[in-house]
């Protein structure tokens, strides 16, 4: 098991890697074929060309590209010391690059916006799990009932929606409908370390939209998951057996139901980590996904980068974790 | 695949008397049988319908607008308030715009939602398709060949999974629109099929690679194998026929998802680029307006809504109808 975990974590690593490589390559590869030099993505549209010489020569947009790769990974390993020609600062490891635009370090950035982002997650994870797992079992033990029809009607539609027209339909209903209505009259942003009652009024439209695409879906999955054990022969020899009905479901069948949901459950998770970008831009939060969207607005490479690689990482550990944890949900799975 | 009958082996016909009047009992390929059950799924077939209906629309889009007198590209600020807003009730609704017309600029809603769906629909079925031919191809070949190529093409199609690939699709369509020579109309909507189709072909790699590796081990692969067949026909003819279930299904379910990503990118704005009209986009200048013209934000939004359900509600029958457990 530590050999099969160990293994696991530097193919997890190599994926990262070669991520990053993509990344790099594509980000300073593509300004070469447009014409534009990658000096641009750093500062701006600058006026005159000896000003976009300087500045590729300060961050050593000059040197070739595997050196500036080489340069960008010692900075996560050393830190580096980086300077505009005018400033210079020292980004300390880990350095994933240096914002001239923001004037802060990639990773500062990161971490606040990476609060809120984990926040919207944790909060919408809570709510889906709970809906939609239960809804689910509920479904499938009462197979078709009018619980369930409706139940799937309503998760259909679930799936079917975007989230960011949930978002914008329940900001028109509970923040700027009708005054008896006017649940959320302020859907601004409110950090938690600020005012945790308003933070929570501020999110609560936000987990609503993201969770109830979620639910929809884990409700569709842990329902056929839930019916595809349900006609298993063990459970038949569990009943045979002379076990309750509730023994039956409890002990024998959610177990082995709710597995598949515990590995799509972790991938999910770790996808949003990395910036729920339509949530975060619908309500206007300060997540990794709208300081992504914006980075690729301003056209801010260190910190696309950044967040690409660090949402990368967050999908190969859970990758990691989640086959780990299978393990010990499900007896059957053996590592080699 | 059929098994060649005795009466055929030897040319005579000594089984014919019984079998004339014994009850004939008629063979029904897979296709079949789906296709009857197919046809007793009423929501599915409903969500069918709808698909018709919406495919018709989009392509027939000029014609209806000339017939119904609507223009998706003419401004009609004279039908708007002092405050860029559309008069009269629910976003201007009036004979002359039956779903009323844009704030700021007065465009008609109904016209451009009717572009609009030859804008998504055709993105999301050319994405489809570029998905489905790089995953069927990926995952028979990683499944047949097994070894190095497989192992090749399964890390690949994990990396891709690696990717936040919104985010990075973001990033690649803007810096891509730095391109002049791919900054026309069309050219845009290549690129955003290749985007979207691009990061989709890993998931119906990783579908079909299963499914052949279960196949490739039938008595019917190694019957052609000793006949002397070689790949090519054994992959093209003995398996992929036996994975057109599992292609059709997915194909149908993709369809939904890569609507929602073409409206999520023009939501984000890096989608097919203004005056062509597309639903996402619509949506995304709805943002600044919805507090005052909920209408405008509605209609759209519902337009992706029924779309996305009808080719969730047909694929979600087309599964269960090519489910062999599904029997009903």
């Amino acid at each position: 098991m530590g050999r099969y975990i160990v293994r696991r974590l530097l193919g997890a690593v190599v994926v990262v890697w070669v991520v990053s490589v993509i990344t790099f390559g594509i980000f300073m590869i593509v300004p070469k074929i447009t014409g534009a030099s990658p000096a641009y993505l750093y500062v701006g549209k600058i006026s005159t060309p000896a000003q976009v010489q300087a500045v590729e020569h300060n961050f050593g947009l000059d040197l070739p590209i595997p050196q500036q790769y080489l340069n960008y990974m010692s900075g996560i390993i050393n830190g580096r010391t980086v300077s505009d020609g005018n400033s210079t600062s020292r980004c300390s490891a880990p350095c994933l690059g240096y914002s001239f635009r923001k004037n802060l370090a990639v990773t500062d950035l990161l971490q606040s916006h990476f609060t809120v982002t984990l926040g919207l997650a944790i909060g919408a994870s809570i709510l889906w799990l709970v809906g939609g797992v239960a809804v689910g079992i509920l479904s499938a033990l009462r197979r078709g009932s009018f619980f369930d029809r409706v139940a799937m009607i309503i998760a259909l539609a679930g799936v079917s929606l975007p989230v960011y027209f949930t978002g914008l339909l329940l900001l028109t209903v509970f923040s700027y409908g009708p005054s008896w209505l006017r649940l959320v009259p302020d859907p601004t942003f409110h950090p938690f370390g600020q005012d945790p009652l308003l933070y929570i009024k501020s999110m609560i439209l936000p987990w609503i939209s993201l969770a109830f695409l979620f639910a929809a879906l884990y409700a569709r999955l842990t329902r056929a998951s839930m019916l595809d054990t349900m006609g298993e022969d063990y459970i038949r020899t569990a009943r045979a057996k002379g076990l309750s009905n509730r023994k039956v479901i409890s002990k024998h069948a959610l177990r082995a139901a709710l597995t598949p949901i515990v590995t799509i459950f972790g991938l999910d998770l770790a996808g949003l980590l990395g910036g729920a970008i339509l949530t975060e831009k619908t309500f206007s939060l300060p997540g990794l996904g709208a300081l992504a969207v914006d980075a690729i607005g301003l056209q801010d490479l260190p910190v696309i980068m950044g967040v690409t690689i660090l949402g990368s990482m967050f999908i190969v550990i859970a990758n990691v974790v989640v086959d780990v944890l299978y393990g010990i949900v499900d007896p059957r799975v053996t590592y080699k | 695949m059929s098994v060649p009958t005795r009466d055929v082996v030897d040319g005579t016909s000594i089984g014919a008397p019984e079998a004339a009047s014994a009850k004939v009992i008629k063979g029904r390929s897979l296709g079949q049988i789906a296709w009857s059950r197919l046809k007793r799924d009423k929501i599915a077939m409903a969500g069918g319908v709808v698909i018709v209906v919406l495919v018709v629309m989009a392509l027939l889009a000029p014609v209806l607008c000339k017939l119904l007198g609507v223009d998706p590209y003419a401004f009609h600020t004279d039908l708007l308030s002092a405050l860029s807003m559309p008069q009269g009730k629910l976003g201007g609704i009036s004979a002359a715009h039956p779903l009323g017309i844009e704030p700021l600029n007065g465009r008609d809603i109904l016209a451009r939602i009717l572009y609009g769906a030859r804008v998504s629909l055709t993105i999301a079925f050319l994405a489809t398709m570029l998905g489905l031919i790089i995953g069927v191809v990926a995952g028979i070949t990683a499944g047949y060949f097994g070894g190095w190529i497989d192992t090749i093409l399964s890390r690949l199609m994990d990396i891709i999974y690696a990717f936040p690939v919104l985010l990075f699709s973001i990033a690649l369509l803007v810096i891509v629109s730095g391109i002049d020579a791919l900054s026309g109309g069309v050219a845009r909507i290549g690129i955003l099929v290749f985007v979207i189709g691009f990061f989709g072909w890993p998931y119906i790699g990783r579908i079909i690679r299963g499914q052949v590796l279960s196949i490739r081990e039938k008595e019917y692969v190694e019957a052609a194998r000793s006949l002397g067949a070689g790949s090519g026909r054994i992959l093209f003819r003995e398996l992929l026929p036996n994975l057109v279930a599992p292609i059709l299904v997915y194909a149908t379910l993709t369809m939904p998802s890569n609507i929602l990503t073409e409206a999520a990118f023009s939501y984000l704005g890096v989608g097919v680029q203004p005056p062509t009209a597309s639903w996402g986009q619509m949506l995304s200048d709805a943002v600044n307006t919805f507090e005052i013209d909920p209408a405008f934000m509605i209609i759209p939004g519902l337009a992706i809504f029924i779309t996305v359900l009808s080719f969730n509600l047909f694929g979600d029958g087309l599964r269960d109808a090519f489910d062999p457990r599904g029997g009903r």
